[in-house]
């Protein structure tokens, strides 16, 4: 089962709060927390895109999430 | 807020005056993976964590203050009453310069605690994994001082607490667990 890398919470809003709430907050997930050892012959990206990328396997690579905006 | 027990969480019992063996035990008061530092990085960590997982850091960093309360009746009775002579021998000499009987949060070592012994990334898995980590030292802690404590009444009181250490890593791979799972996901049952 695919997971997704980022996961979000609706925190709690208190009426007293000063500033605007921000009502969806995110969090990143990235993919070596499903990984216990990873599989032989996972899919590669391409060698010079690898160097680019910090990573040779596609499992393992992870942009982190933006930063916690209004969903 | 906090509501106060007058009693320990485990008793503390001290079969002889041993000055040395409180110095090795300020370790887990002021030292980088003792229980002040637990106790404060859990309940700092609390305010930025999602809300599934701030009741067990709130638990937890309230637990690690009862120990905090047994490592410093430990010390306390340890050095209870020795004289000067006694201190100086047991390697306590410039602690004795500084601080007389009073506790003082620093490590075996003599440094003071400092709050960089503790972190609050704002990422929840980096700082659950730091929370388990810590967790996994202070029970080493445990250990390497039980191995130097020829004390079996107070031996008694640090398996207790080695045996806490545990139970909160698994706690705390557990709210790894609760972030790492899909919440909108349908469970098909």
């Amino acid at each position: 089962m695919e997971q997704t890398s980022i996961k979000y919470y609706h925190p709690y809003v208190s009426p007293f709060d000063p500033c605007p709430p921000k009502r969806i907050k995110y969090y990143s997930t990235p993919p070596n927390l499903y990984i216990r050892f990873q599989p032989m012959n996972t899919a590669q990206f391409p060698i010079e895109e690898a160097l680019y990328r910090g990573t040779l396997w596609k499992c393992l690579y992870d942009p982190y999430p933006p930063k916690r905006e209004e969903g | 807020m906090w509501l106060y027990e007058k009693k320990l969480q485990y008793p503390v019992k001290v079969s002889q005056c041993n000055p040395r063996l409180a110095k090795y035990l300020i370790e887990q008061y002021g030292g980088a993976d003792g229980e002040l530092s637990a106790a404060l990085r859990y309940l700092n960590q609390r305010y930025t964590i999602p809300d599934k997982v701030v009741g067990l850091l709130n638990d937890i960093g309230t637990e690690e203050f009862a120990h905090l309360e047994m490592i410093a009746t430990m010390i306390y009775k340890l050095t209870k009453d020795a004289t000067p002579e006694q201190l100086q021998q047991a390697g306590l000499g410039d602690y004795y310069v500084n601080h007389d009987q009073a506790l003082y949060y620093q490590n075996a070592a003599g440094s003071p605690w400092t709050a960089t012994y503790i972190q609050a990334k704002g990422d929840p898995i980096a700082d659950l994994y730091e929370d388990i980590a810590a967790e996994e030292k202070a029970r080493a802690t445990y250990q390497w001082i039980i191995d130097l404590s020829d004390d079996p009444f107070l031996n008694e009181s640090l398996k207790f607490l080695r045996e806490r250490e545990i139970v909160h890593a698994q706690r705390f791979h557990e709210a790894v667990e609760i972030l790492k799972e899909e919440r909108d996901r349908k469970k098909v049952f």
